[in-house]
């Protein structure tokens, strides 16, 4: 049996609405037509009344799943594209992150994003958000790279008391196989060393956590033993894994596939330098998107994106110096 | 035809006394606000609903126990008629640690989730779709019933969460009244800068809702009309949009004067002050006389005397013994 990234995250769904009566799912197509990206299919069927089709209305959906949530329910939000969450930007930041703060009591939503770039998905339709929602306190921000913990995570985030923006990545959907589906997985917001090594750290989270496994195996063919550490969780961070890897090996280059200015990999890179700076032994490094809108045409879209290359470079000069 | 609108006053004389009694209260309770704010002891704004306690207190009080209230800023009638302590009114304002929002928030934005009183988001327009949520899981758990209700001004109606709300809430069918008050300015703006349409009520149809219009100033008409809309919406009606006409009374808050405001809006109809039109009817109707409105005004203040020097001596919450953490089930400074 092989099951994709994409089948793992119905199997988590099917399986919330299964053992949870709180739960339901509210998104634009995720009824009958099965999502956009079939992540509901057959799950209105199976669980009548529960997965309920939406008008375009983001602020309204969120603000509709905050109410409900009110009432002691457990929805699942299906933002069609993450780039479309913008338009309920309000009500996830300024009302289901507030909640628990303002209130005393917290809100227990989910806010399923479809992130990260594809082939001629262009501007809109290839965002990667994450860094956006986890600036503002209350939100938990997932960020699975793996069939097992897109599954995992997502009855993770669904039992979770606090909002969780769970940002799954398209390029993973239907290319990402796994064998079956776990029963257990690491407590949340653990990241994983995902290839333990000496000589230097990749921090990486979603899509490009398989870059830079890509990567760390052509360098163990030159006797480079490279450590990856996918974080799994960016809001919270769990700092002491990073610095644990970075005191193994002193070398740190932190990848992500968002826009330069800020962003998780600025935010690894500042906790190495403020709290683990004797354990470096060189500046540790960056690598983003370029700053610009995410292209539409391949040729420009593979160059706007971090990918191996871009990586293999990078840490080509961490070794040097 | 509404019933109640037709019929002597004196039939509702219990109802119309209720409505009177939480209207006058919020006019003396936001007199002594508006003292403490200019005495120094408030911090930020202090937002008034002179001229708007008719229709707030109506919608308070036909809401009953289990449906939900989200009110907005100008609903301190709305709120103590729906069951708000005059307590937590005091304490929002004047920061008391012992107070719904502990000091994390304040003035208007209160509530009491145990009581179904939503405490607003600044965003105009994001409650409407949260008061839906909360009806259309309950609708989900098997329960029926249950009303929820917001209000609303002229200037909000303009912001894509009021649609977005209004119409999602249309397509759910969800029970929920949405008491929109146009009291012709949203802060300086005049209605002719917020929208284009006719009158507000022309959109009732064009969400596919039902629409009720309503002279604001009136107090006994705001009792039947809204009750009438609660009535609707509680019988499986869909959502009910009231759009009720007067005039703020006040500045946007205490410290705007609304010299922008028309003065030939403050002398024509819509600019007459509900609550003295009120007491003007139940004298005139014999309901209730004006030596025991005397007597009603005197309670009132008295109470709202020994709650505000009560709150005034309380403490104020401490940097020191807070918990600064935004989540639930992550420990502190886990971030």
């Amino acid at each position: 049996m092989s099951i994709t990234y994409l089948e793992a995250i119905r199997a988590a769904q099917a399986h919330a609405l299964a053992v949870d009566p709180r739960v339901f799912i509210y998104g634009q197509d995720v009824g009958d037509f099965g999502g956009a990206f079939k992540a509901t299919k057959n799950l209105a069927k199976e669980f009548p009344g529960r997965v309920l089709d939406s008008p375009i209305s983001e602020d309204a959906m969120i603000g509709m799943a905050i109410g409900a949530a009110i009432e002691g329910m457990r929805p699942i939000i299906e933002m069609q594209f993450a780039d479309f969450s913008t338009v309920g930007l309000n009500q996830i930041v300024n009302h289901a992150a507030t909640f628990y703060w303002r209130n005393g009591r917290p809100c227990p939503i989910t806010v399923r994003l479809p992130s990260g770039g594809t082939p001629g998905g262009g501007p809109f339709h290839s965002q990667s958000l994450e860094a956006i929602y986890a600036h503002y306190p209350g939100l938990v921000v997932m960020t699975p790279a793996t069939v097992e913990d897109a599954y995992m995570m997502l009855l993770q985030a669904v039992a979770l008391d606090d909002p969780v923006i769970f940002c799954e990545h398209k390029f993973l959907y239907y290319h990402l196989k796994a064998d079956a589906l776990p029963q257990e997985t690491l407590p949340f917001g653990k990241a994983r060393v995902v290839r333990p090594g000496r000589h230097a750290t990749v921090v990486a989270y979603s899509a490009m956590v398989h870059e830079a496994l890509e990567v760390a195996q052509s360098f163990a063919q030159e006797g480079f033993e490279i450590e990856v550490v996918d974080l799994r969780t960016i809001k919270p961070i769990d700092t002491d894994t990073v610095l644990g890897s970075v005191a193994r090996t002193g070398r740190l280059l932190c990848v992500g596939e968002a826009w330069p200015w800020g962003g998780v990999t600025a935010e690894v890179i500042a906790r190495a330098a403020t709290d683990g700076f004797e354990l470096l032994d060189a500046p540790p490094v960056r690598i983003n998107a370029r700053d610009t809108p995410i292209p539409y045409h391949p040729n420009l879209w593979a160059a706007h994106r971090p990918a191996a290359p871009a990586i293999a470079d990078a840490l080509r000069k961490l070794l040097r110096v | 035809m509404n019933a109640a609108l037709e019929s002597p006053l004196t039939g509702r004389a219990a109802e119309l006394k209720q409505v009177f009694r939480w209207m006058l209260t919020a006019r003396l309770l936001e007199d002594k606000l508006a003292g403490l704010y200019r005495a120094g002891k408030i911090y930020g704004g202090v937002y008034r609903s002179k001229g708007q306690e008719a229709v707030s207190a109506a919608i308070g009080h036909h809401l009953k126990p289990g449906d939900v209230f989200a009110p907005l800023i100008r609903d301190t009638a709305g709120r103590l008629a729906f069951g708000e302590s005059m307590y937590d009114v005091l304490r929002t304002y004047l920061g008391s640690v012992k107070g719904p929002m502990r000091g994390r928030d304040g003035n208007v934005h209160r509530g009491d989730l145990g009581r179904r009183l939503l405490p607003m988001i600044s965003h105009l327009g994001a409650m409407l779709a949260v008061v839906t949520g909360t009806l259309v899981a309950r609708r989900m758990k098997g329960e029926t019933g249950m009303v929820g209700a917001t209000c609303i001004g002229d200037g909000g109606t303009s912001t894509g969460a009021f649609h977005e709300g209004l119409n999602l809430a249309a397509v759910e069918k969800a029970p929920v009244v949405v008491l929109v008050v146009n009291n012709q300015y949203a802060y300086s703006t005049p209605t002719s800068r917020q929208f284009a349409c006719r009158d507000l009520i022309d959109r009732a149809e064009g969400y596919g809702v039902a629409g009720h219009s309503l002279d604001g100033t009136d107090f006994a008409a705001s009792e039947a009309v809204i009750g009438e809309a609660v009535r609707r919406a509680r019988n499986g009606e869909g959502p009910q949009m009231v759009v009720a006409s007067l005039l703020r009374l006040t500045g946007h808050a205490e410290h705007d004067d609304a010299t922008y405001v028309d003065d030939a809006l403050r002398a024509a109809h819509c600019g007459r002050d509900c609550l003295d039109a009120a007491s003007q009817m139940l004298i005139t109707s014999g309901i209730l006389a004006s030596d025991q409105q005397d007597r009603l005004k005197a309670e009132i203040a008295s109470q709202i005397e020994r709650a505000a020097s009560e709150v005034l001596r309380e403490p104020a919450p401490d940097a020191a013994t807070e918990l600064w953490t935004s989540f639930h089930s992550v420990p502190s400074d886990t971030w």
